[in-house]
């Protein structure tokens, strides 16, 4: 054999790192067009030649007017969140974001889920009052422009409900897209001011140990939450990738409580009242308590622990034929950083650990990208995420046996039960189609 | 209103790690005093810390509800558009229905709940006595007092919810 040959095929054979065509993660980081040229010599025939280049109409004349704030492009617009109210029925109202339809770590603000129990309120921020007080040495209300004038801070961090994911409880899998199992966790940059600072100056009584937090909203959302937490990461945000809180997203100031259970982090945050024993208040010991197969409930669960999902490929999105694909999704954990993420093309049974795209950050998304090279054939996707505290995301056998699954089916918008963290498989089927199954 | 007197000494918290005392951050918060914060201290403890004057019995909820929360929650509480408030099946699944019978904990989650937040279309409309009577009526109704218990501060703490010991803390060490 020539020695050139041989030198491609060692590349070959060392590119492939686990069943069914999934490729080492370092061959991203070679030289593009080496590893370009062994991926492409080993499936791809290259496609037919392209059609002479012309110039379009849009490159013959000026273009349109700059606005103050602008709009994505009119090619763009279908992309949106999905809504479980969208004529303000009295109930909660869900909106989804399109995991499958962005890229990279940081959610839109226009795409940031939102979860609003009684629709959205229409605040004047001038008007807007934050109130501290209960077991503090001085009570103190501050509006929003004083709370401009402190030291700010700003951090990625994900928000992720409660009950997102919750259609994976169903004892069969739910054909649906990740934004309908998925949605309800974001990402974005937070800004604001630490909880921290403002206790400062309020002072605790040290029979403080909970701080009800309250929002302005028609049904004074509220949710207790350990000083403990208070004084070591959490935030009055209020700005968001930027720019304010977008109204749904607490307008015009909100408690972040990176890593913790999204309903937490109340929103339209207008009262924090430090006591010494939980208020148990309806969002807490009712809705965000989780029943267990014995009967028992959890409460106080806070925590968002280590998940991930692919994105890339995922029901909707179809592969268009064998040859090359870049496997992508978002992983992350209300423990801290990611520290990795195994991916499976054959429903387990044989693993590659996926390139982390830099910054990790702790309890932010991580993105994760695995090559793969479809052969055409039936595959099972997987993957897998670990925390820098070693925790693992579950199988789906191990969850399922701690946390139960449903008796029947339950809707795609219901909340059979919270806090899901498995596993999801995607099958891609000889047509490229994807579905979403059990493995 | 209640507002503890403050017996102990105060933390003083030096929270950026920047030696920075109390009084050397910007200061900008207006002192407010407690009896200026009355109007949205709503919170209720479940030992009843918080609860307000007053007091309702079933027969007076039960005609403030057929007027302004049947229409969602339905005839006697029965369930609607929102959900039965009055009954609830076996804890017997991961996906079983929670309501106040079945699951709450507290009692006082239950006054604290409407009044901050019911009617749905109009909260805290209600007055201190019509929500104790609302409250009551529910309990009742739910058999969890008698259908004559008047339900005030004094009261309504008392009342052992059935699933009071249903639950497990997940994670003791974040409290
Ligand atoms: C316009 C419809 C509507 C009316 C009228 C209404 N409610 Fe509600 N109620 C709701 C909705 C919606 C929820 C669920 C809120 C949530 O989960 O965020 C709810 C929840 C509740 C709950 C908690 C039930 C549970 O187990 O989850 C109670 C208790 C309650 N309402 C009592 C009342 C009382 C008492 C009145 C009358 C003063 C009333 N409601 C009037 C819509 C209504």
């Amino acid at each position: 054999m020539e020695p050139r040959n041989r030198a491609k095929e060692e590349l070959e054979r060392l590119e492939v790192v686990a069943g069914n065509g999934l490729l080492d993660r370092r061959a991203f980081l070679r030289s593009g067009a080496a590893v370009a040229g062994t991926v492409m010599g080993y499936t791809f025939v290259r496609p037919a030649a392209a059609a002479p280049l012309a110039d379009e109409p849009w490159s013959l004349g000026p273009g349109g007017l700059s606005r103050p704030y602008q709009q994505r492009s009119r090619f763009e617009e279908k992309i949106g969140r999905t809504l479980s109210n969208p004529n303000g029925e009295p109930r909660t109202s869900h909106a989804r974001t399109p995991h499958h339809l962005i890229n990279g770590t940081i959610t839109p603000n226009g795409l940031h889920f939102t979860i609003v129990h009684s629709g959205t309120p229409d605040i004047d921020p001038d008007k807007h009052r934050l109130v501290i007080h209960g077991l503090v040495k001085q009570p103190l209300v501050f509006t929003l422009d004083t709370l401009a004038r402190y030291p700010m801070v700003s951090r990625f961090s994900f928000v992720e409900c409660g009950g997102n994911s919750a259609p994976m409880f169903s004892k069969e899998p739910i054909q649906a897209s990740v934004q309908a199992l998925h949605g309800l966790v974001s990402c974005s940059e937070w800004t604001g001011v630490r909880l921290s600072t403002l206790l400062e100056e309020t002072g605790i009584d040290p029979k403080a140990k909970w701080i009800v937090a309250e929002g302005a909203d028609s049904l004074a959302l509220s949710r207790s939450v350990p000083v403990k937490k208070a004084l070591d990461d959490a935030m009055i945000a209020l700005y968001q990738n930027g720019e304010r809180l977008m109204p749904g997203n607490g307008y015009p100031m909100r408690l972040l409580l990176p890593g913790y259970e999204g309903n937490m982090n109340v929103k339209f945050l207008r009262r924090l009242k430090l006591v010494e024993q939980p208020a148990m208040s309806y969002y807490e010991t009712r809705t965000y308590s989780q029943i267990l197969p014995n009967g028992k409930a959890f409460r106080f669960y806070f925590l968002q622990e280590v998940k991930s999902f692919i994105t890339h490929p995922s029901p909707g999105l179809a592969l268009r034929g064998p040859g090359f694909y870049e496997i992508s999704g978002i992983a992350y954990s209300g423990n801290g950083r990611i520290s990795k993420v195994m991916v499976s093309a054959d429903g387990g049974r044989s693993w590659g650990e996926a390139a982390l795209q830099a910054p990790v950050l702790s309890k932010a998304f991580t993105r994760f990208r695995m090559p793969w090279r479809w052969d055409g054939g039936p595959a099972v996707l997987q993957s897998r995420a670990w925390d820098e505290g070693g925790n693992v995301q579950p199988t789906r056998a191990q969850f399922v046996a701690e946390r139960g699954e449903t008796r029947n089916i339950p809707p795609v918008l219901g909340f059979p039960n919270q806090h899901y963290n498995s596993l999801t498989s995607w099958a891609v089927d000889g047509k490229g189609e994807v579905k979403h199954v059990y493995a | 209103m209640f507002t503890p007197r403050p017996r102990h000494a105060f933390v003083l918290l030096v929270a950026l790690g920047s030696g920075a005392a109390f009084g050397e951050g910007p200061n900008l918060g207006r002192p407010i005093d407690p009896a200026d914060i009355a109007g949205w201290d709503i919170s209720i403890l479940p030992d009843g810390t918080g609860l307000p004057p007053g007091g309702g019995t079933p027969a007076q909820g039960e005609r403030i509800f057929a007027q302004k929360c049947a229409m969602c929650h339905g005839e006697r509480g029965k369930g609607g558009v929102a959900a039965a408030v009055v009954g609830g099946g076996p804890i017997d699944r991961i996906e079983a229905t929670k309501t106040i019978a079945n699951f709450w904990g507290y009692s006082t989650t239950v006054f604290d709940f409407i009044r901050r937040a019911m009617p749905w279309q109009q909260p805290r409309s209600l007055t201190d006595n019509e929500v104790y009577a609302l409250t009551a009526y529910i309990l009742a109704e739910n058999k969890l007092i008698g259908e004559n218990d008047s339900m005030n501060a004094e009261t309504l703490p008392k009342v052992r919810m059935p699933n009071r010991d249903g639950f497990i803390i997940r994670f003791p060490d974040k409290i």
